[in-house]
């Protein structure tokens, strides 16, 4: 690992001398410094939805163990840019990704490359909780399950406790364990789904405005859990709420109309923004 | 969005309508729109009641059987039994069904007319031979005794002490009756006008008769002159006509004319003889009146015996004795009675002897109606009372068999490809379109299909559930394709993502998630498919299995028919008795069809999970 983090610290640095959407880090020097290694690297892509262009020409990186969060006004694009990066877009009909994103060096949209795997790497929490209809500890072991960790009982009740704690939820259902995943509170279900993708201990996590559906204190313990969980993994996060990006991450990008317009440390975007257009979107001139 | 705030001041503001009329309006329509649905729930009901009602009244019967008990001596000279070394009896022979009509014979010693004993030994079944057969196995230490063994009564008899063939009238009588023998044809003389209202009724029925007839000599000499006319049309164009083979054929049509005018004109002669004859009869009062098969028959009980009145004047009769007499002694007026078996016989399956012997037999105790469990352990069989269910139920049992295990994988795992795997282009929408398509066929090419196809091309055998549940797979496939494209339709797709999110593959996917939730679906559109299955006759028709199935099938190449097919055979059938057989067989099938659906119901309850 440590070999490819210095081989991606390399190419970062190749690349962000080169003029483009994000090559504003590099006019910050100091930041360069502290600059962690690029995990998810996009080049160009393109996303088409039949003949609709919803994403185009987008150049973004992501770092490792850094939040990242992606904000913009509805149909902007940012959700279908989270799910180029574990190629769920795959599902829906008629959708075209070009371009590459590449992830430590590797071309997700390879196409030697096994999805099913790529998924495992990079794990997804989605916009309304969807737990398993089925009970707690399943939903926790079912990833583990069919890629083939934890293969006696008790390795397995280890990955649901280590799971569960890591998501501050086993205090909560620990006692009920067998009880369904979808009998939970709204903002229980969702860190049951936190859950279940850091079970297969995943590279990524990607978040689909995993706090739309939640209220006020179920969102202030997913951001918490959030900022616990950068620690171990890259984080990726659409939200809506400006404020929940300048809490939980420390780089933002911002979509507009498909394009990324603007992509910095989370404190430049939200002080001293370079386009005109994150600016008005941040103090809610339009969006 | 950023500069939303258009000019307002040059718009009239227009408030909503608020005037009472427009309100009373809206709910005069909602009042009406409740009407019209209760109207038509109540329609719906009444059809549904008047259905069952119908069905239940008319077959309720057939869940009894008559029974008739008699007393068999069982001459050990007449039975033959095969025992091996472990004194078990291996076989049974003799001549049971003659042991029987000894027994038969011997209820009524009077019948001695070949004709009469025949009626006498068809009251009970002619697989009665059978059933003591049957008896004697059981029992065999009853051989060398006397028996009361009771014989399911035959199909007329059955019917008749149902109720369903005449009523019973019985009249007040108020002179002492003095018979003049005690059997064969004898005269009963009372002291009152007891018989005059017979002689009555026999005037105006006669009366009745003659009108009758006239009309129908009236009807046939006017059809007769028609032809007349016809005839001389005809022969006018022979005249004028020259080509020989139109004067053949005129000829031919003449000569057949002339053979029709004929017989009508006898047929009317005839007629009005009788209408004549039966004026004549009407008019002279006082005299004796003979009865007829064509009115009710009337009998008088005396003396422990009953007489069938053949002739009557007002103060006597004469009639043929039925059940002998004890005596000839005089009678007071409350110890013999004038009956009246009120259905002319002619215009019934069950003449007069047969009903006075059975009520003689009821009298003594010697009739009974039991639960009718042959109707559910028997195949079909020619003679009503002892046709059964049971082979159609297996027949239908197999075959649904044979559907599910064709209708169910196949249905399945081509809607979860259509539905999870299959590329949404041209060639899947063609399909989609024929699967829709398939369900709208009428049943019966299915079995054209299948005839032609299984039967004919593969040589598998005919009537059998093999191919009966293969054409009802293919009838059923598109219903179980369409129900369970719709299961798995509804089950969400957050689902999916959250399996795919985990990183399980499209199978993992489907399987262990989608399928699943979407069983409960699957099964209810199975199971109404088999539903439609059982009840289906029209593509088994095609396939043979409306053949006359005597046994009950053992496997899945026997020859078979099912449910809604002996429906359709008995229906058919002329025995009165398979009337209320068929509707019994309705029964049994609606309440397959009710266990089914309820099935369906309970499965989606239990198994429907929210989310």
């Amino acid at each position: 690992m440590s070999m490819q983090e210095v081989q991606e610290t390399m190419t970062d640095g190749g690349i962000a001398s080169t003029p483009g959407a994000g090559g504003t880090q590099a006019e910050n020097p100091a930041a360069l410094a502290n600059e962690k290694p690029v995990k998810i690297k996009s080049r160009d892509v393109n996303v088409f939805y039949g003949e609709a262009h919803a994403l185009k020409h987008v150049d973004l990186d992501i770092r490792q163990h850094e939040v990242t969060s992606l904000i913009g006004p509805s149909g902007c694009g940012k959700s279908t840019y989270l799910r180029c990066i574990n190629r769920m877009n795959d599902v829906i009909d008629g959708c075209r990704v070009e371009g590459s994103i590449q992830m430590d060096g590797e071309d997700v949209y390879d196409p030697k490359l096994d999805v099913v795997q790529l998924r495992a790497r990079v794990g997804m929490v989605f916009q309304k909780p969807n737990p398993f209809p089925k009970s707690i500890y399943d939903n926790i072991a079912y990833g583990p399950r069919i890629h083939g960790i934890g293969s006696t009982k008790s390795e397995m009740d280890e990955i649901v406790q280590g799971s569960l704690q890591r998501a501050g939820l086993w205090e909560e259902v620990k006692d009920r364990m067998d009880t369904p995943g979808t009998g939970l509170s709204g903002g229980q279900q969702q860190r049951l789904c936190i859950a279940r993708a850091i079970a297969v201990n995943p590279e990524v996590i990607l978040m689909d405005e995993p706090c739309s559906a939640l209220d006020p204190i179920a969102t202030a313990k997913i951001e918490e859990l959030i900022d616990e969980l950068r620690q171990n993994f890259t984080i990726v996060i659409v939200t809506h709420s400006m404020q929940q990006a300048a809490r939980v991450s420390q780089r933002t990008a911002f979509f507009h109309l498909g394009i990324l317009v603007e992509t910095d440390e989370t404190e430049q975007i939200f002080t001293n923004p370079k386009d005109q257009r994150t600016q008005d979107y941040i103090t809610g001139r339009f969006g | 969005m950023t500069d939303a705030t258009a000019p307002t001041e040059g718009i009239a503001i227009r408030r909503p309508d608020l005037s009472p009329a427009r309100v009373r309006r809206r709910y005069a329509a909602e009042a009406r729109f409740k009407t019209y649905g209760r109207l038509a729930i109540a329609a719906a009901v009444i059809m549904l009641g008047i259905l069952l009602f119908s069905i239940v009244g008319r077959g309720w019967t057939a869940f009894f059987q008559t029974q008739v008990g008699i007393d068999v001596f069982l001459d050990p000279n007449e039975i033959q039994i095969e025992r091996n070394a472990d004194g078990e009896i291996v076989d049974i022979d003799g001549d049971f069904r003659g042991l029987v009509n000894d027994a038969l014979f011997a209820l009524f010693p009077n019948v001695e007319e070949r004709v009469e004993r025949r009626a006498l030994r068809n009251i009970v079944t002619r697989d009665a031979a059978i059933e003591l057969r049957t008896a004697v196995e059981a029992n065999p230490e009853l051989i060398d005794q006397t028996a009361r063994v009771w014989i399911t009564s035959s199909d007329d008899i059955d019917t008749y002490v149902k109720g369903q063939i005449t009523g019973i009238e019985a009249f007040e009588v108020a002179g002492v009756a003095t018979p003049t023998g005690t059997s064969g044809e004898i005269e009963i003389l009372t002291g009152a006008n007891d018989f005059s209202h017979i002689a009555a009724e026999v005037t105006a029925q006669l009366a009745e008769l003659a009108e009758d007839r006239a009309e129908a000599a009236e009807a046939a000499r006017a059809t007769a002159g028609r032809l007349q006319d016809d005839l001389t049309g005809i022969r006018g164009e022979l005249e004028t006509s020259s080509d020989a083979d139109e004067l053949s054929r005129l000829e031919n049509q003449v000569a057949r004319l002339e053979g029709q005018i004929q017989s009508l004109l006898s047929r009317a002669e005839a007629a009005s003889r009788d209408a004549e004859d039966f004026r004549n009869r009407a008019e002279t009062v006082g005299g004796m009146e003979e009865l007829s098969n064509r009115l009710p028959s009337y009998l008088v009980e005396i003396n422990g015996g009953l007489v069938r009145l053949t002739a009557v004047a007002a103060e006597r009769a004469i009639g043929q004795v039925l059940i002998p007499l004890d005596s000839a002694a005089s009678a007071q007026p409350d110890d013999w009675g004038l009956i009246s078996y009120v259905v002319a016989e002619s215009n019934r399956r069950v003449k007069d002897n047969e009903v006075a012997w059975i009520e003689t037999l009821r009298d003594r105790g010697q009739v009974q109606t039991v639960f009718n469990t042959p109707f559910f352990t028997e195949a079909d069989s020619r003679e009503p009372e002892q046709a059964g269910i049971w082979g159609a139920v297996v027949g239908s049992f197999l075959t649904l068999m044979v559907t599910l295990a064709l209708a169910f994988p196949v249905g399945v795992l081509a809607a979860i490809y259509l539905e999870e795997f299959a590329p949404k282009n041209r060639l899947t929408d063609l399909i989609e379109v024929n699967i829709n398509n398939l369900a709208a066929v009428p049943s019966i090419v299915f079995g054209l299909l299948g005839l032609a196809m299984f039967l004919n091309f593969f040589g598998l055998p005919r009537s059998a559930p093999l191919v009966g549940g293969m054409v009802l797979a293919l009838m059923t496939l598109p219903t179980v394709i369409i129900a369970s494209r719709a299961a798995l339709k509804a089950v969400p797709p957050s689902i999916r993502e959250a399996a795919l999110g985990v990183g399980a593959s499209k199978v993992q996917t489907v399987t262990h998630h989608v399928l699943p939730l979407a069983m409960p679906g699957i099964l209810t559109g199975t199971i109404i498919g088999m539903a439609q299955a059982l009840g289906e006759t029209a593509p088994l028709l095609m396939i043979g299995m409306v053949a006359f199935i005597a046994d009950v099938p053992s496997g899945f190449t026997d020859a078979a028919t099912v449910l809604p097919v002996q429906i359709f055979l008995w229906a058919d059938a002329p025995e009165r008795a398979f009337v209320a057989k068929t509707s019994a067989a309705i029964m049994v099938l609606l309440t397959f069809l009710i266990f089914m659906n309820a099935m369906a119901v309970v499965l989606r309850r239990r198994f429907e999970r929210r989310w």
